[in-house]
Formats: C-alpha cells, structure tokens, sequence
C-alpha cells in the first residue's frame, strides 16, 4: 500500500498544472481516488457528510451483482456441458463446468469494462471533469445481460452505443434518460437479432456434437411455442410445472449469462435493500406489477402463454433480474417516493404485457423498463403538481 | 402587405443597378442554410422525409434532387408573382404551385428512374407539404425578387440535401454495408457466410435516422457555438 502510495505522490507533478501531462489530470485523478480515499474535503458553507458516497455506492452493487455473475459462469458451463451430454447430475464437474464458463463469460466483461471505461476517460479528459464512477456497475451489468455467444465485438459496439448516446450526450452519469446497460442490450437486440435471440446464442455447443433432444431453446421461447411440458438441454421434461419452476428459480436453465438464478440475483436484492441503496419500493411494486399481469393473463387464457403459471412466467426470462438491477436504478427511475410505486407497477405490468403480446419480443421486460425510464419524469411532474396542490389546499393561502 | 410592395418597388429602381449578381447578400443566401441556418439541425424542419428516405443513398440523392427542382421553381415562381398574390389566399395560392411542380417531378421520376420512384413511394407526394419549401415560400419568396428567391432556393435544398445524403452514407454504410448500391463489405466476412462481421439492422430502422441527424446536431454546435441557446 505504501509503496503505491509513493508511486502516485510520485508521479502526481507530472499531472498538476505545469506538469508534463497536465491535460490528462482528470485521468490520474481518477485512477488515484480509485485506490485511496481522496485528500480534498470541503471548505466552507454547510453540507450534510455521509459516508456512502457515489463511488461506494457503485461499488455495493458492484458486490450485489457478484452471486449473479458467479452463479452465471457455472451456469455457462452447466449448459454446454448437458447439452454435450456430459456431467448431467447438477453436482458433477463443478469445476469444469465453472472454468468453461469463466473463459466464456469473463472476455465479455473485459470488453465492456475496457470499452466503457475507456470512453469515459476519454470524455472525461476532453471535457476536464472527473470520472464519474457510474460506469462500474454498468460495465458489470451489460455482461450480465448478454447471451453466452454474442461475439465480443458486437458488446463493445453496443457498449460504445450505451456511453456514448445513452449516457454522455445527456451530460454523463446521472443526467442519462435511459439505463445504460438496458440502452446497449436493446441496440444489440435490434441491430443484430439474430445473435441476440433464436436458439443459437443460449447454450455455447461450440460446434460440437449435441444430444438428441438437444434444441437450445430458453424456457421462454419454449412458452411463446406453445409447449406447456418444459425440458432442459438434454432434451429431459422437468415434469410438473412446481418442477420447472424450481429449476427456473435456482437458475440452472439457459438464458442471459446473469439473469437465469432468481436465488443468486435475490441475494444480491438482499445486500442492496439492507445498505438501503435498491428502492424497495420499485423492487416490490415491480413485482406486483407482473405479479397481477401474470394473473389477469391466466384468467383471460387465449393462447397457452397466457396460461403459464404466473410465479414461473416470473421466474423466466429477465424479470427478476430487471426488477433487481435495472429498474432500481437511481438515475433513470423516477425520484419521488409516490412515482416509484407507480413507475415500478407499470415497468413489471407493461413488461409481463409486452412479453406476451408480442413474441417477437421475447425479453419484454427489457422494454418495460426502458418505456417507464422515458415516463419517470412526467410521472414525477404530476406527483410534485399533485403534492403541491394539496399542500395549497391544506394551508388555505389565498393567492 | 401592399405597403411593402409598394416600397419594395419605390427602392427597387435605385437599388438594381448597384447590386451584383453574388453579392455578399446573394453569397450569404447560399451559404447561410448549409451551416448556420440548416434547414435540418438549425430550424429542425423536414425532418420526416430525412427519417424517411434516407436508408439508401440512392434515394436520398434523388430525393434531394426532387426537392431541389421544386424548391427551386417554386420560389421563382411565387416570386414572380408575389405583387399579385392577395394575401389573404396566398397559402392556397403557394399549395397549387408546389402541387404541380411535384407532379411534375413525379412524373420525370416515373419515366427515368422507375425504381427509385417506386422505393420513394409516397414520399415524393409528400414534398408538397415538406415544411421546408412552404416555410420558404412565406418567409422569402413572398417578400424577395426572383434572382435572390432562386439562390435562396439552392441554398435551403443544399443545405436540406447535403443532411440527407449524409445520413444516408452513415445508414447504407452500416446497415447494408454498401454506398450507393455498391457493396464494399465482402459476402465472406458476414457471420451467414462463416464471418465475423454483421450488418447493423438498427440502422435500416427510423429511429436511426434521428440519432443520426441528431450526432449530426452534436457535431455542428460543439463547432459552431454561437448556435446554442442560452439558458
């Protein structure tokens, strides 16, 4: 520690005014406060001092994502390994299953963290204001919302698109519209569809020989098929829908690399809703915003994807990883406490709706959240209007 | 109304003779809606044709072409007869002109390049109510002589055309990797044939088109900064 200390009290002259490099201090500052609290405090005036600043705030979810990610590499493995026929007891070759999935999914982040970061430097430097530490769990989170096979060019294209047009034309972190990450996941979904949906990008087989029974498909493609007895890749029913419903909420089906486990992403909701940095309010009228489209659609039961059971129709697909990291998301979601019961209901309500009503957008969640993000302001306009009113009327001021 | 037409032709005896055919003012008129007045990004006029007709180069090109000939017309037309016109009916009046010049257009279209006309569809009837030839027609052609009318006209159709092709270039480019129908992408690098490479689909869609003209939008005030507003 105090050897990199002295290296950056070291190197610091050559970025301080005068100095060789002084343009880039904006970049050496933010590597610098990255490794050690910052020296500089406020001088004068009142401000409120709290420990929890943007940057450990960041870093929490950063740490909340983990089980996910984790939990994604095995399950990475896990799928090319049944779909190959081999190891098919959940417990065999954990660690095969785990490095397979680790050299599958770690390329990735380093792609959308080098990309991501890479621009916000950039920008940062260009435009002389720190680095904001935003991008941390952005850069965590596309990786986690990607299929195992997206080629690596397409997440940095799509990453660059996030940052660029998503966030820094609105000014940077914390003046975006929309969620980043959501930003490049819908980019790549409608760019290249056909790496971003189907039945080839879930299960990395690379190329090798697959079991019969084998298709690839996600649990949610197989309800938009019409076909109520779900199997897995190695072409085995689960069973009874309590069955599926087990597998869908531990995770091991295939999907994006990060969203597959409700288990691994709840425990992630646990550590954001204890450190009070996850809205519990979004989280929970999110849910119950699916929740009651799930039902309203099993009483109305037109087409058997209306008929799914309304805790598995949760389980699959995004929707509990959109409710836990995507939704919850500061910037985007709307601020006042009245505007996160309503944006999270309709974000999980409208998500649910989207799925079903149009399969050729399979991860409706995805556009339920980024429909609300462009509603939060005008529903946080109409609670302020609505507070205001009332305060008004209370205290009786004639104007 | 007839004030101004009256001084306007009080000045104009003294005026004629000493002014040049490009004068700075005549320059200006050209110059002015390329940049600083861009139909397009400044006065965010005609935009959905631009999001529109803009997926081919091709089409772009003949789509700025179209506007230009009518643009062009129409302005000199109205000009022409801008003392006549009884102001009360002048948007009608203006309707008609531009109305035949496009089917006019329309027409040659038809006869010399079938198939662009027949991708363009609809939209070259739609340049009769492109915003931008209507906003010309109010805002210069009524009040200005024909010579300055035309060179207003080439102007504002530069100007509009020049944000099409651009746009234009950027979407075929990606997502067809091709420029004017040429393509220069090779068949062997898309992913269908083994490749690595993938066309961009999101750029043949709409809403491209608008985060296209709006990186344009970006581009155009970091350079040009008297064109943001104060706040």
């Amino acid at each position: 520690m105090k050897a990199l200390r002295n290296v950056f009290d070291k190197i610091r002259p050559n970025f301080e005014e005068g100095g060789k490099f002084e343009n880039y201090y904006k970049a050496f500052e933010a590597i610098e406060t990255f490794a050690f609290v910052p020296g500089h405090v406020t001088h004068d005036g009142t401000h409120v001092k709290d420990a929890i600043d943007l940057k450990r705030t960041m870093f929490l979810v950063v740490i909340a994502t983990i089980p996910a990610l984790l939990f994604g590499m095995w399950n990475t493995g896990h799928q090319h390994f049944l779909a190959l026929g081999q190891f098919t007891d959940l417990g065999a070759g954990f660690m095969d299953k785990f490095l397979f999935g680790a050299m599958k999914v770690l390329p990735i982040v380093i792609v959308s963290y080098a990309v991501g970061l890479g621009i916000e430097f950039g920008i940062a430097v260009a435009k002389k204001h720190s680095v904001n530490e935003g991008y941390l769990v952005s850069g965590m989170l596309i990786p986690l919302i990607m299929p195992v096979e997206v080629p690596l060019w397409m997440v940095g294209v799509a990453t660059a698109f996030a940052v660029v047009i998503g966030k820094e034309v609105f000014g940077g972190t914390g003046m975006n519209i929309l969620n980043p990450a959501l930003t490049a996941r819908a980019f790549l979904f409608f760019a290249y569809p056909t790496k971003m949906s189907g039945n080839m990008v879930w299960v990395s087989t690379e190329g090798q020989a697959t079991v019969d029974g084998y298709t690839g498909e996600t649990l949610l493609a197989q309800s938009i098929n019409s076909s109520t007895d779900y199997i897995d890749q190695a072409g085995v029913a689960y069973g009874s829908v309590s069955d599926t419903l087990f597998a869908a909420f531990m995770g091991w089906v295939p999907g994006s690399i990060g969203e597959t486990s409700s288990l691994a992403i709840l425990l992630g909701a646990a550590l954001l809703l204890a450190t009070g940095i996850g809205s519990w309010r979004i989280m929970l009228s999110f849910f119950l915003g699916g929740l009651s489209m799930s039902y309203i659609f099993n009483l109305w039961g037109a087409n058997p994807f209306m008929n799914v059971d309304p805790w598995l129709q949760l389980a699959m697909g995004g929707f509990m990883f959109g409710m836990v990291f995507m939704a919850t998301d500061p910037v985007s979601a709307a601020q006042t406490n009245t505007g996160k019961w309503i944006y999270g209901f309709l974000a999980g309500f409208l998500g649910i709706m989207i799925r079903v009503f149009n399969p050729a957008y399979p991860e409706g969640i995805m556009m339920g959240i980024l429909f609300m993000n462009v509603m939060a302001p005008l529903i946080d306009h109409y609670v302020v209007e609505a507070n205001i009113k009332r305060r008004l009327k209370r205290t009786a001021v004639v104007a | 109304m007839s004030t101004e037409v009256k001084d306007a032709a009080a000045e104009a005896p003294v005026k004629e003779p000493a002014e040049p055919l490009f004068s700075k003012k005549n320059k200006l008129l050209l110059t002015d809606p390329l940049d600083d007045s861009n139909p397009i990004t400044v006065q965010v006029l005609g935009i959905c044709s631009a999001l529109a007709i803009t997926v081919q180069v091709k089409q772009a090109v003949v789509m700025s072409l179209s506007v230009l000939a009518v643009m062009i017309g129409g302005n000199l037309i109205v000009s022409l007869i801008r003392n006549v016109i009884p102001s009360r009916i002048r948007i009608i009046v203006q309707l008609v002109v531009v109305a035949s010049l496009v089917i006019l257009v329309d027409q040659v279209l038809k006869a010399y390049v079938y198939d662009v006309s027949k991708a363009l569809s609809v939209f070259v009837g739609l340049i009769i109510t492109n915003c931008i030839i209507m906003g010309r027609l109010e805002a210069f052609a009524l009040a200005n002589k024909p010579w300055p009318s035309i060179l207003d006209a080439i102007g504002n159709a530069m100007g509009y055309g020049w944000i099409l092709i651009a746009v234009a270039v950027v979407r075929e480019a990606f997502g067809s990797g091709s420029i004017m129908g040429y393509k220069f992408i090779p068949e062997g690098w898309l992913i269908s044939n083994g490749g690595a490479y993938a066309h961009n689909n999101l750029m043949i869609l709409p809403p491209m088109a608008l985060i296209v003209v709006g990186i344009i939008i970006w581009i155009q005030r970091a350079r040009n900064t008297k064109l943001i507003e104060e706040h």
